[in-house]
């Protein structure tokens, strides 16, 4: 296969809402172990390419592969979900009538049946594993507690532990920081730092604070189409790209 | 092991006190029917005995109901639909045991079909005449009807108000058909005049009470099986479609899938309260289809207080038995009286009546779910 | 009298559709005052009554002659069997029934009709010879009758018993008849007593069903199927192909009647069905209760109706007119009230909303049945909507039709307001993303009152029209809550355009399949087609997209 070292292959995408184009001929390549920062205005379709990679939402036309075979268009989000991809919400949402431990436990890689998860009620080799993720994302003293009543930057670190637990080739992550303060903000770099070691990521974000810290390529969107590509200070001296930032 | 992990601290105090109660009433009710005279102040009528057992058969229903409201969010305007199924396929056994002591000595033909000029059994009355058959269709009718209508809808992710409304379009649409005499059940009659059932009358005083506790002991079983599914892995997914059923589907479960498995585990146990219903109240037509019976069963689970299994029987029981005490003294105040209950409990006791009864005494251990 | 009809027994008067008509359109001139020179001279009518069947043969003819315009209806009393003869003077008088009374009038005096004693008359009888000179006369004085309308409804008479002795008669009619419809069914009446005369040449009858195939109406259909055809021959041929084409043409009209009805239905639905589906479009709430609001319409109707007949009597068949406004203030007021109360607690709790309104609709439903009983009230239909008219082979009754215009007037004005005014605009505004309409200054809360209440009150006004159709009684609302929501489900959610097309689909789909499998059947499965149509369409036949829908 051509695409063999590229993990998703955005060809062509094009995704309209009632004659709105949301995604306009988007092309993306995702290496291997890259990860990749994804930057635009509002409304640039960053959260429809999530939804198109995810399978919510089905594109007009277009090509999205994962891992060079695996047609994403033809999946729906649990299928897309066992291959490999995790995502993290713009939005934390985390169960808020499950305990911390609980939430990890359902990301868990494992059985996705209903009568396996009928008769394997949480394993007691699970334990170690919810421990172990929910130490990277310093949520142990957290452990038994209800989702709900955790504080927002609580929930987004839970998310993250949701999706370590998942353990996906591919991470999705939308606007991570958000919301955060500058401490978590970079509590939260370092993590997702650590995380590209071993996986693919794709983050999308607003922050350039937080893009620079990442450190990677970046990506630029404007009106649903790739204005831009290339480490940030190259993208930053684009004239297109500081036309869409500052307006003309 | 099953048990033994049940056992195992996944039960709280109040489950242990509500099965606790249903065994003693499952004894008591009818040794206080047999054994007592009939003038002993500690006498329970047999008229009495039915009138608690048919209690029991509604908070199995509400049992069923809370299964899928409580934990899966699914708001069933039509669990009278698989109830009704239940208790058509034990009418049809019972019909059978009549065995030619009709009014009119047919040997097979039920009367209203003698009546009806009918000259044979239709094919789908056949094997009805063997209790076991009649037990499977209690289960499998209104389990693969749940089957069929939730494969669809759960498929094309048809949720909220849209499901309930098909819920309710479907037990109407069952009534409709139900009051044809065409279809073979009866029409708006439905079936009645049973004689007994094992070849005992279901008149006796023995029957009455065995039926009871029958009752008892499997709405006692069903909620067994219930906190089985609340308290495994499988009840924290339902928990998750209920709450947040996009995030569950990235997380890879096929959300439909488990909310198909326990619709469907709810639907048969609706239709086995309405198999322990029939012989009770003696008679099963197309009213118990009309919409406005399943809603009103909706209602005793919001009472009792949902999403924690033992509301749903809690609340069956008390309106059930406010029912009885209007209808027979202020019978044009009920639905005054109902339809306040609809608006009070929704806007001020959201719990319900055993979610303020936690609140006061406590969770009894484990948390909710 | 009632004692004569009971004693005498009165042959059946009335007893055609001819007398009928004739009556009606002569009674009056037989009451009137005749002049002189037109009355029938009384012992020409004492012929008719004499024994001689000579003279009463002559007399007919004569009579026939005079040129009166009572002479045809003396004819016709004579075949009918109401003509009587007074013993005391031996006048000849005309029986017709009036109400319940039996009067006589005199066409020598052009008196008014007297109530007579069964033992001062004597009825004349016909033999069977007079009755065909009688029938003669009768068909050419009623085909040259001046008023189209007895000239139609002869004519049609022919064609539904022709008789071969008429043909002259209907020929000569026809020669110089000049309105169009009375001279197609002339035509018909010739092709009918030629076709069905044995002495008729073969091919002047095989042309005669042809004239009767082209008509294709089920009267013409009638004719060939009493007409005698030789087995095997040519004719025998001609006659079943026409038959058939006949059925085909039927077919066809049973077709656009039931579709018709199927519209009407719609339109039925359509007006139960708005003013769930904007409450529910923007509010996202299923307003169980909204029934309930179109019972309490119809209830307002009868009320103003008892008002305006006691108050004020002249008003009463405009009482419909009065109660729309009354209704549409009545039910919204309700609407707001509700949800101010209630549903405004509940917001983002949809399901828990469904219950408390269910509980809302039962209260509404007891009470009405506490004020007005759990019986059927009866609303009067005013005089302009009473009656139908005949469209082809269609049947339109006037009430029918006047829903499905005030259906679509009622649409019509909805889609204005909601396009036109600054309500409509905030209403579209929180339909489509209720949180950036808030953040752009639209008070959502008032809306969603001013939203409900509007709901509420097209509900109101739709109870007023379906008071014409339906039996007002406190379960009114609940024959149409369900058919209601089917059509939001199927039409799509906050769009009016696909509640039209929801409501008119499931009318007319309902109507077509119910002569086959019967209305239980056809009820049924419409239910199991939306429930397998929302499989594919979960959002309805025109869904709102893009992310607002989420």
């Amino acid at each position: 296969m051509t695409e063999a070292t590229s993990i998703l292959n955005l060809d062509g995408v094009c995704v309209s809402f009632d004659g709105f184009r949301a995604l306009n001929d988007l092309s993306l390549q995702v290496d291997r172990g890259e990860m990749r920062a994804i930057i635009g205005p509002n409304g640039a379709g960053k959260t429809t390419m999530m939804d198109v990679i995810t399978g919510k939402t089905r594109p007009d036309e277009g090509t999205v592969f994962f891992d060079g075979r695996h047609d994403l268009r033809r999946l729906d989000e649990a299928a897309i979900a066992s291959l490999g991809i995790g995502r993290k919400f713009q939005k934390p949402t985390v169960f808020e009538n499950l305990t911390v431990a609980d939430n990890v436990l359902l990301a868990l890689a494992g059985e996705r049946g209903v009568f396996a998860n009928l008769f394997s009620s949480r394993p007691r080799t699970a334990g170690d594993d919810i421990d172990r993720h929910l130490a990277v994302a310093r949520l142990l003293p957290q452990r038994e507690r209800l989702a709900g009543e955790l504080s927002h930057g609580q929930k987004q670190w839970l998310e993250i532990a949701m999706l370590l637990a998942q353990d996906p080739k591919l991470l999705l992550v939308d606007e991570p920081v958000a919301g955060m303060t500058d401490a978590e903000t970079e509590q939260t770099a370092d993590l997702l730092c650590e995380i590209a070691a071993a996986h693919s990521v794709v983050v999308v974000e607003h922050d350039m604070e937080f893009v620079r810290r990442l450190g990677v390529k970046v990506t630029v969107l404007h009106e649903g189409h790739v204005l831009a590509e290339g480490s940030l200070d190259h993208v930053s001296s684009n004239e297109r790209v500081i036309d869409v930032y500052l307006g003309r | 092991m099953i048990t033994a992990r049940l056992l195992s601290g996944r039960m709280t105090a109040w489950d242990g006190v509500f099965l606790l109660l249903l065994l003693v009433l499952a004894m008591v009710v009818p040794l206080l029917n047999l054994v007592p005279g009939q003038d002993s102040s500690f006498h329970i009528s047999a008229y009495m005995v039915s009138v608690l057992g048919k209690y029991l058969c509604y908070a199995l229903l509400a049992l069923a109901i809370d299964l899928v409201w409580g934990y899966c969010g699914i708001l069933s305007l039509g669990h009278g639909a698989f109830f009704g199924l239940g208790g058509y396929a034990m009418g049809m056994h019972l019909m059978r045991n009549i065995d030619g002591r009709g009014v009119y000595g047919h040997p097979v033909l039920p009367d209203f079909m003698v009546f009806l000029n009918w000259e044979e059994l239709p094919w789908y009355w056949y094997g009805f005449d063997q209790f076991g058959f009649a037990l499977l269709m209690v289960l499998l009718v209104p389990g693969a009807l749940a089957f069929v209508l939730g494969y669809f809808a759960f498929r094309s992710r048809v949720t909220g108000v849209y499901l309930s409304i098909v819920t309710q379009a479907m037990t109407f649409a069952l009534m409709l058909a139900f009051f044809q005499n065409d279809l073979g059940f009866g029409g708006s009659d439905g079936l009645t005049d049973f004689r007994d059932l094992f070849g005992i009358s279901l008149t006796s005083d023995g029957m009455r009470s065995g039926l009871f506790a029958a009752s008892a002991i499997i709405l006692g079983l069903a909620y067994l099986g219930c906190r089985l599914i609340v308290s495994s892995k499988l009840g924290r997914v339902l928990v998750g479609v209920r709450d947040a059923e996009s995030r569950l589907r990235f997380l890879g479960y096929r959300a439909e899938r488990f909310k198909l498995a326990v619709w469907t585990f709810s639907a048969m146990l609706a239709g086995l309260a309405g198999a322990l219903y029939v012989p009770q109240v003696g008679i099963i037509n197309p009213g118990e289809f009309a919409p406005a019976k399943s809603i009103e069963a909706v209602i005793w689970v919001a009472v009792g207080g949902r999403g924690y299994l033992v509301g749903g029987p809690i609340g069956a029981v008390v309106v059930n038995a406010f029912k009885t005490f209007f209808t027979g003294n202020f019978a044009d105040y009920w639905l005054f009286f109902l339809g306040g209950l609809f608006v009070f409990v929704t806007l001020f006791l959201p719990q319900g009546i055993f979610g303020w009864l936690r609140e006061r005494f406590g969770s009894g251990g484990e948390t909710r779910s | 009298m009632a004692a004569v009809s009971d004693r005498r027994r009165l042959p059946r008067i009335l007893s055609t559709s001819l007398a009928l008509i004739l009556t009606l359109a002569l009674g009056t001139a037989a009451a009137a005052a005749v002049p002189e020179d037109e009355r029938l001279e009384p012992a020409l009518l004492q012929q008719l009554g004499e024994r001689n069947l000579r003279v009463v043969e002559q007399a007919v003819t004569d009579v026939a002659a005079s040129g009166s315009p009572l002479a045809l209806e003396v004819l016709v009393a004579l075949r009918d069997g109401r003509l009587y003869r007074r013993d005391a003077d031996g006048a000849i008088l005309v029986a017709s029934r009036v109400g319940g009374d039996v009067l006589f009038s005199d066409p020598a005096l052009g008196t008014l009709g007297e109530s007579l004693a069964v033992s001062e008359v004597t009825l004349i009888r016909v033999s069977n010879r007079i009755r065909r000179a009688l029938s003669a006369a009768i068909a050419s004085l009623s085909l040259e009758h001046e008023d189209p309308g007895v000239r139609l409804a002869s004519a049609r008479q022919f064609i539904d018993s022709p008789d071969a002795f008429l043909l002259e008669t209907i020929e000569r009619a026809l020669a110089v008849e000049e309105v169009t419809r009375v001279r197609n069914a002339l035509e018909l009446a010739r092709a009918a007593t030629i076709a069905t005369d044995p002495g008729q040449v073969e091919e002047a009858r095989i042309e005669a069903v042809g004239v009767l195939a082209e008509a294709g109406t089920s009267r013409a259909r009638r004719v060939l199927m009493s007409m005698f055809a030789e087995e095997g021959s040519d004719l025998e041929l001609r006659r079943d192909d026409a038959v058939a084409a006949i059925d085909r043409t039927l077919a066809r009209w049973q077709r656009a009647q039931n579709i018709w009805h199927g519209l009407s239905l719609g339109s039925v639905l359509l007006l139960a069905a708005m003013g769930l589906a904007i409450t529910f479009g923007v509010m996202g709430v299923i307003n169980m209760a909204h029934g309930e609001m179109i019972m309490i319409g119809a209830y307002t109707t009868f009320v103003v109706q008892g008002v305006v007949r006691s108050l004020a009597p002249a008003l009463s068949e405009l009482s419909l007119l009065i109660a729309l406004p009354i209704a549409f203030l009545v039910a919204g007021a309700i609407g707001v009230l509700i949800e101010r109360t209630v549903i405004r607690r509940l917001y983002s709790r949809p399901l828990e909303t469904l219950l408390a309104t269910w509980g809302i609709s039962l209260i509404l439903q007891q009470t009405v049945r506490t004020i007005f009983g759990a019986s059927n009230q009866r609303v009067e239909s005013p005089s302009w909507l009473s009656g139908s008219f005949e469209f082809g082979q269609m049947m339109i009754t006037y009430n029918r039709l006047a829903i499905l215009a005030f259906a679509l007037v009622v649409l019509a004005a909805v889609i204005l307001l909601l396009t036109r005014t600054s309500l409509g605009l905030h209403i579209r505004a929180v339909t489509q993303n209720r949180k950036m309409a808030e953040s752009m200054g639209i008070r959502s809360d008032r809306v969603d009152m001013l939203t409900f209440g509007l709901g509420s009150g097209i509900a109101g006004i739709a109870g007023v029209a379906l008071s014409q159709i339906a039996n007002v009684s406190p379960n009114l609302g609940q024959s149409y809550i369900i058919d209601s929501f089917m059509v939001i489900v199927f039409g799509g959610v906050g769009n009016l355009f696909g509640t039209l097309v929801g409501a008119m689909t499931l009318g007319v789909t309902t109507q077509l399949v119910e002569p086959t499998l019967g209305s239980v059947a056809a009820k049924v499965l419409i239910l199991v087609f939306i429930i397998i149509f929302i499989q594919f369409r979960p959002r309805g036949l025109f869904p709102q997209r893009g992310r607002a829908a989420e």
